[in-house]
């Protein structure tokens, strides 16, 4: 069976492009030659700047026939209906054939599709993959009009048979296929044919080019950790780099550089930043003091001179480079030690734009700065501390520094913070408010941090809530689902007890009317939703908001809510509204949240369906507590128990019109297993109602739990629909407390199954 | 590459004894001044089979706003063009102090349409001409996708690299003034005070020799630049009137809309006379005001994206103009 070899040369491929492209170019190939029904045995992808290669082993050299059998119209149907059947079926009347069937003769066409050989599919295969290549960007280039990511030189296509080798015969646009391919640019560029993939990649490897990127990059750590070894130094590790580095070149020569003493002072990130954004230089670092005193740089060919020059070139751009940071860092230091201080940088946010309806970065501190002081005490933080982190904060997005390397943002803020003798907790708040940026981001832990994040992160979320620019489908462009994420996992892993809608009421509450103008005047139906919340009537509702219509009061963060929900919502207005929309968001952030830790969407579903479903942590405990119940024995059946006695009820319920809530009578009781269902709840409900005051999910589920056997047995010896109406009623109200206690743990009713 | 040298006459080596090969437009040896590697490519890129073009004498950012660039990349016509241009950037002054940047330096640019399938090997033809030996250094292209949101044009390249410094930007045009370019220009742009201070060696801008320093009298780039450097750095940062600035940028605006208003028959002479250029040379002008309006620190954030839009709006015009006449590949 023949093996294929495939190689696209073009100018060079954007490094970050070319494993996903080696990859699509196999996916795209081998579907295409398996639809046309040529298997094969393996295949492999490879990618260098210049080039991606495919090497398929074992393929078929021609199609499979195929042959299909179709069914057509009666042999008397109208002639019309037989002529299009022929035409779609590509034969003519006497090659049809008749069979006899229930409704009549029918005509079956027997249609055969002889087998093609691989060549053909091949290149009609890659000249489709060619001209529809998913590139993240391609062009075109000269006069033509084929895309490709850079102008597209050679294909190379070639089959090998232990008979030898062919060409397959191709063209696209006037690059025709050959065997000819060619190797390193400077070192080899002499172009050579090729008869196989071993024969290519031998020839590659004598014209100074690996193939695989993976051994380029295996190469360059290799030698690169054995240089800084020698020398009792060590490389700074980033896999980023590696791989970004191993796609600049075909033949890596690994070369160490000495950073100018004058340098050795800047903050290491600073020379490790901008080493690696601007150069692709590794950082070498001493592992006794932790300092950054080298660079590795990785050329793309051996000299005569060893490198020097190419070293002495690299050495001399760094010099520049640095010497820009370092006036940086020094005109930053002397304003941050100035006697205004940061304050130099934040007065100029003020003419720093963060959005044009939501105002500058100044205004944006300012809403920070108050809601963080409202949030320290509930984090545990120094309210003061708190407050003057969140100014200080995006202080240094007007620094040199920040201006140059955007990405240091916030470790500057730290440094300069520092510098400029403020608290230490204040200058760690300036870096880690950013935190956590992805979902797998450190989380800050330290309340002054903790605080200036949420207080941050807020902020965005409600300012854009409040003109209305919310996230759809996968169009996300202020990272508000980031944000979200983020307080979801500031809350939890600092088991916060915060309640987020009255906090999201309060950043609401800092937002001027005329922001939310166009925004409100779309919730137009306040009193139906305010209703729907509470489970009230519209009515209601409507009439307590006339009644309130002429008094004004500050709105407080008080347990209002608590105590009189409608009064509290009236009092906020319309804003509640967006507090509830807000809230659902962070609650489908928890889902996805949850989901990954292995919870059940029914089980985060029960406990959302709880009050106080705006306090994360006691949210997240409870389904926590509650999928762990479900993975006992007793927890799944005592489930079953419930939905039966939840059943019983209700049918009964809506056929005798009446809710069965009056306590069971124990002298009604005629069975065992219903005196022993008696003890079992009370039992439960000893434990239940205490824990549940105190939070403890986990004893409060493991109690409601331990009912199973009870109500097992009660459903197994007692009818409940008995035929004396004062047994019904007492069971139905004993089914009733089975209910009761459940629900107050969780709405059960929401599980699946 | 083994050059047949030409012998130097008494002349030349006067003026720099730059030693050409006319036929293939090399060179032997290390140029020794910034007008040696300014010559080289001249010859080289004539040797090339380019239209050796001056520079465009309005004030513009960078080559690419030469109308040989940014009109002549549109339309079907076939254009090879290389030429130096001085640009201006007013807020990169630093007084002459800093030794690598200035708000006056020269861009070396080419542009090709289409752009011929050799041209990653014509412009490395370039460096090895004016003295890169391709042997000993490590030249490599870089992903840089370039975009003019001023000119409303973007393409794909790289940036260049020799030894980890950015020597020159190649760019593949897709797309300029919205229209898309068809046939493709290539185009190059060396920054040439960056590559000559490579090349020659030199540390600091303004001690780079100008003309040979071997010369009669030798003159360095500092003897040339370093006192307009100042005077206009305190110009662009602190004097410049930004009331007429900006009445200029508004004067610009309405005549560049103005000449693109009119009929294309002239009245006077009954032909057919569309003002593509007279049109651009005021996108230009809008274009470099803005530059010196922000260089005065007076346009914000918000309001900077609504000035490159202006701009950009009179590009686009422009552009559409070009499209209609004869340069442009408009057939009556």
């Amino acid at each position: 069976m023949p093996d294929l070899l495939i190689e696209l040369f073009s100018e060079e491929i954007p490094a970050r492009m070319q494993t996903r492209a080696a990859e699509d170019l196999k996916s795209r190939v081998t579907n295409g030659l398996v639809e046309a029904g040529l298997t094969y045995a393996g295949a492999a992808a490879f990618s260098t700047p210049r080039r991606l290669t495919l090497a398929i082993q074992g393929l078929l050299d021609k199609s499979p026939t195929l042959r299909e059998e179709r069914k057509g119209p009666r042999v008397d149907a109208p002639e019309k209906a037989i002529e299009g059947f022929l035409r779609g079926a590509g034969l003519t009347r006497d090659q049809l054939i008749e069979r006899d069937e229930k409704k009549g003769r029918v005509f079956y066409a027997l249609i055969e599709k002889p087998g093609r050989p691989a060549a053909e599919i091949i290149a009609e295969v890659l000249e489709d993959t060619i001209r529809n290549f998913p590139w993240p960007k391609s062009m075109r280039w000269g006069a033509g009009s084929l895309r490709w990511v850079r102008p597209l030189h050679r294909i190379l296509c070639v089959m090998t048979t232990e008979a030898g080798s062919e060409i397959v015969a191709m063209d696209v646009d006037g690059i025709t296929a050959s065997n000819v391919t060619e190797g390193h640019r400077f070192m080899a560029p002499a172009p050579f044919a090729v008869h196989s993939f071993e024969d290519y990649a031998a020839k590659l490897k004598r014209a100074h080019v690996i193939l695989s990127a993976e051994e380029r990059a295996e190469a360059i750590w290799h030698d690169a950790t054995n240089m800084a070894f020698a020398s009792g130094l060590e490389v700074v590790q980033d896999k980023g780099l590696l791989a970004e580095v191993a796609g600049l070149v075909e033949c890596p020569v690994v070369l160490m550089g000495q950073i100018g003493a004058a340098f050795l002072d800047l903050p290491p990130e600073v020379l490790q930043t901008s080493m690696k954004e601007h150069q692709k230089f590794f950082s070498v670092k001493n592992p006794k003091t932790g300092r950054i005193e080298r660079f590795i740089t990785v050329a793309n060919r051996e000299t005569a001179d060893h490198g020097a020059t190419i070293l002495a070139g690299n050495q001399k751009v760094l010099s520049a480079r640095l010497s820009d940071a370092k006036f940086f860092w020094e005109n930053d230091l002397r304003v941050a030690k100035s006697e205004a201080g940061l304050s130099v940088w934040t007065d100029q946010l003020s003419n720093v734009t963060f959005h044009n309806k939501l105002g500058s970065q100044k205004d944006r501190i300012e809403r920070i700065a108050a809601l963080a002081r409202e949030l320290a005490p509930m984090v545990g933080a120094d309210a003061d501390h708190a407050e003057q982190a969140a100014r200080v904060a995006k202080a240094d997005l007007q620094s040199q520094m920040v201006g140059e390397f955007p990405e240091l943002q916030g470790l500057m803020g730290r440094y300069y913070a520092a510098a400029a003798g403020l608290p230490s907790d204040v200058a760690a708040a300036c870096q880690e408010h950013y935190s956590p940026l992805g979902p797998s981001d450190d989380v800050p832990t330290a309340p002054v941090s903790v605080a200036v994040a949420l207080a941050d992160k807020l902020d965005t979320l409600t300012g854009f809530w409040a003109i209305d620019e919310k996230p759809t489908g996968s169009k996300d462009p202020f990272a508000l689902r980031r944000a979200a994420l983020g307080v979801v996992r500031l809350i939890l892993n600092n088991d916060l007890k915060v309640s987020l809608l009255e906090t999201v009421w309060r950043a609401f509450s800092d937002l001027p009317d005329a922001l939310l103008e166009t925004t409100l005047e779309k919730i137009a139906d306040f009193e139906d939703q305010v209703a729907n919340y509470l489970d009230m009537d519209v009515n209601e509702v409507f009439d307590a908001r006339l009644s309130r219509e002429d008094k004004s009061g500050e709105l407080t963060l008080t347990n209002a809510m608590a105590e009189n929900p409608l009064s509290q919502l009236i009092e906020i207005g319309p804003r509640a509204l967006l507090g509830f929309d807000l809230l659902n968001f962070f609650h489908d952030r928890l889902k996805v949240y949850l989901r990954d830790e292995g919870i059940r969407h029914d089980v985060i579903d029960a406990c959302l369906a709880m009050p106080g479903n705006d306090n994360l942590s006691l949210l997240v405990a409870r389904a926590r507590a509650l999928s762990d119940t479900l993975k006992t024995e007793d927890g799944t059946n005592l489930v079953q128990g419930f939905k039966r006695a939840n059943n019983i009820l209700s049918q009964a319920e809506e056929k005798d019109g009446v809710e069965y809530s009056f306590g069971a009578d124990p002298k009604y009781a005629s069975d065992p297993a219903e005196h022993a269902l008696f003890d079992a709840l009370d039992l439960a409900e000893a434990k239940i109602t205490p824990a549940m005051t105190s939070e403890d999910f986990a004893t409060a589920m493991q109690a409601m739990a331990a009912m199973r056997p009870a109500v097992d047995a009660f459903f197994d010896a007692v009818q409940v629909n008995a035929d004396s109406d004062v047994l019904r009623r007492n069971r139905l109200n004993l089914l009733s407390r089975i209910r009761t206690i459940c629900l107050q743990v969780a709405d059960l009713t929401k599980l699946d199954g | 590459m083994t050059p047949a040298r030409l012998k130097p006459k008494q002349s030349e080596t006067h003026l720099g004894a730059f030693r050409m090969d006319q036929t293939t437009g090399t060179n032997a040896g290390k140029p020794r001044s910034f007008q040696e590697i300014i010559l080289r490519l001249q010859n080289y890129w004539a040797a090339k089979g380019c239209a050796i073009l001056q520079p465009y004498d309005m004030e513009v950012g960078a080559g690419t706003f030469h109308p040989a660039t940014t009109l002549r990349s549109l339309g079907t016509q076939p254009w090879a063009a290389a030429y130096v241009q001085p640009s201006r950037r007013p807020t990169d002054g630093r007084y002459g102090e800093n030794p690598n940047r200035l708000q006056h330096y020269y861009q070396y640019q080419v542009l090709m349409k289409p752009s011929p399938p050799d041209m990653q090997a014509l412009y490395l033809g370039s460096l090895q001409a004016i003295g890169i030996d391709m042997g000993l250094h490590d030249v490599r292209f870089v992903e840089d996708d370039w975009e003019s949101p001023t000119l409303g044009a973007w393409g794909l390249g790289w940036e260049v690299w020799c030894d980890g410094m950015e020597v020159s930007q190649f760019t593949y045009f897709q797309q300029v003034g919205g229209h898309d370019c068809h046939p493709v220009s290539g185009e190059l742009t060396y920054g040439l005070e960056r590559l000559a201070m490579y090349v020659l060696g030199i540390d600091h801008v303004m001690d780079m020799p100008f003309n040979d320093p071997h010369s009669p009298i030798p003159l360095t780039y500092g003897d040339i630049f370093r006192q307009t450097e100042e005077e206009y750095s305190r110009w662009n940062f602190d004097v410049a009137d930004t009331a007429i600035l900006l009445q200029h940028f508004i004067d610009a605006e309405t005549e560049c809309a103005r000449i693109l208003d009119q009929a294309a028959e002239d009245p006077k002479t009954g032909k057919r006379i569309v003002m593509a250029h007279p049109a651009y040379d005021q996108c230009i002008k809008a274009s470099h005001l803005f530059n010196l309006l922000d260089a005065r620190g007076v346009i914000s954030v918000t309001e900077r994206q609504a000035y490159i839009g202006r701009v950009r709006t009179l590009a686009k015009r422009c552009a559409d103009a070009f499209v209609t006449t004869p340069a442009g590949g408009w057939a009556a």
